[in-house]
């Protein structure tokens, strides 16, 4: 069994922005330090450190080398990088922690989308034979996933629409919105497709940002904070590559990793769903099993502002703000990684 | 933004994205590319007698090693698709396309290729295409230049 008294006791981001001047690492350094400063922890005493980011986003190899100077590795410090969503950094500074010799760790993820064409950058992510020399773009594969779902029945395009509009609602109460406004499903429709039955504002923004969580273990984490927010379950698993080979109109691995991470469909006061496309979330709804009465994407979701490779860590930060000020006890919040959700993490946080 | 963190000028370097390996494709991928350069459409089959297109390596659902080649197609049918109306310099045909699954006859999975349908209009699921290859084939995927609808 996993331990459970692993928590989110520190957290920052910068706000979701279509172009910032900065670098990556000049994004991360205020908000790691923000999030160390949060969390209370003396910043030489975290045990270990552990970064999301992707090199294809800066465009050279090692280039999230240069992401450390955030940290501050000198004197030397244990770190680790994956090449994925800060999210999966989370994890596993989760699963390092539970050696039980450290009681503190941080984690971050970054990415800049503003330098490179999205639709030409991420097809170089697929398989090298059969898909990326097609240039099989994301906006493209997310526009196949929306009609095998339009023609399940399980959706409709106005469900889309709801989707955006909500989220953008949504996320005028979030500061670090890039999109947000009070717009309605009947005037969404009328915009033209882009991929088609996708119109553009299914689509992510294009967006530049960082984020940063602390964890604590313990008696470490309730003496630095009043009401941490646990960590009851994660877990991560992956469905096939092929978009071909599997049903697009369900998310397997986000059921497993639901019920690994002991999410059981039971009441859940919010969800944080990185649902980058709309109809993902109403994919992602079912695959969890998360009841009608659970608000989803309070924030805005990624609809609202999409910084790749921390947008998966932002969904866990913004569910534990919630757990630690009070308005939610019990929070799922979900990470994705490659493309139209083959790979799926799901955290389960509760308060005391 | 910029001026806690003392950005006066931006400073810019340029990259180029590629993929510069040279790798062996082995005896699945290998035949698959291979069988495209010759006009052909290859699968594997799996223990349940199933045909995976295209061909791979290891069955996704089981793991199971993958040994067994069939030809497929040549004609196959649209499962599921979209509407490329601006094409990137990545894409395949430099005029509006769909991005589709096609199953190949024979086949009981698709794989994402473009169509060269000309019109969004002559799109729908369960139409039928046809593969047309390229003259000078170089064992790659875009040997199969693209899908036609069949009348």
């Amino acid at each position: 069994m996993p331990a459970t008294d692993i928590a989110v006791i520190g957290f920052a981001q910068t706000p979701s922005v279509r172009d910032d001047a900065r670098s990556e690492v000049q994004l991360l350094v205020p908000t790691v330090a923000e999030a160390i400063e949060m969390s209370g922890v003396d910043r030489r005493e975290i045990g270990f450190t552990c970064a999301g980011s992707c090199d294809y986003l800066t465009g050279g190899p090692f280039a999230f080398v240069q992401n450390l100077e955030a940290a501050g590795a000198w004197p030397p410090i244990a770190e680790s990088h994956v090449e994925a969503d800060g999210a999966w950094a989370l994890y596993e500074a989760w699963v390092r922690l539970q050696e039980g010799d450290i009681d503190t760790a941080l984690v971050f993820g970054s990415g800049k989308s503003s330098p490179a064409n999205p639709l030409e950058l991420w097809p170089q992510q697929l398989d090298p034979y059969y898909l990326a020399p097609l240039g099989v773009d994301p906006a493209s594969l997310a526009g196949i996933q929306a009609r095998a779902l339009l023609e399940s029945g399980k959706a409709t395009e106005r469900d889309f629409a709801e989707v955006v509009a909500r989220s953008r609602r949504a996320a005028r109460s979030n500061p670090n919105a890039q999109l947000k406004g009070d717009v309605d499903a009947d005037a969404l429709l009328a915009e033209p497709y882009f991929s088609s039955p996708l119109r553009r504002h299914d689509l992510p923004p294009i967006t530049d940002g960082a984020a940063a969580v602390v964890l604590a273990r313990g008696d470490k984490a309730r003496q630095l904070c009043s009401r941490p927010a646990w960590i009851r379950g994660l877990d991560h698993r992956v469905d096939p590559h092929q978009p071909g080979m599997r049903d697009l109109t369900t998310a397997p691995s986000a059921t497993l990793a639901a019920r690994k991470a002991g999410y059981d469909g039971g009441p859940v006061d919010v969800a944080e769903l990185c649902a980058v496309f709309s109809p993902q979330e109403i994919i992602l709804r079912e695959a969890i099993g998360l009841p009608e009465a659970t608000e989803i994407n309070p924030s805005g979701g990624p609809l609202a502002g999409n910084p790749v490779m921390a947008a998966g860590l932002i969904r866990i930060i913004e569910a534990a703000a919630r757990i630690i000020d009070g308005s939610a006890n019990r929070a799922v919040a979900h990470a994705t990684g490659g493309q139209l959700l083959q790979q799926n993490l799901v955290c389960l946080l509760e308060g005391e | 933004m910029c001026s806690d963190s003392g950005v006066t000028e931006l400073r810019t370097s340029e990259t180029k994205l590629e993929f510069p390996y040279t790798r062996t494709v082995g005896p699945i991928v290998g035949a698959f590319l291979t069988g495209l350069r010759d006009g052909k459409l290859l699968g594997t089959r799996n223990r349940d007698g199933r045909v995976l297109f295209p061909a791979v390596e290891y069955d996704p659902e089981t793991g199971e090693a993958l040994t067994e080649t069939v030809e497929v197609g040549p004609e196959g049918t649209v499962d599921g698709w979209t509407w490329v109306a601006h094409p990137t310099p990545k894409h395949p045909l430099d005029r509006p396309f769909a991005f589709a699954l096609i199953r190949p006859d024979g086949a009981d999975t698709a794989m994402v290729h473009a169509v060269d349908a000309g019109d969004e209009a002559t799109m729908s699921t369960g139409m039928r295409v046809a593969p047309r290859f390229r003259q000078e084939a170089k064992g790659i995927v875009t040997d199969l230049e693209a899908w036609e609808p069949v009348r």
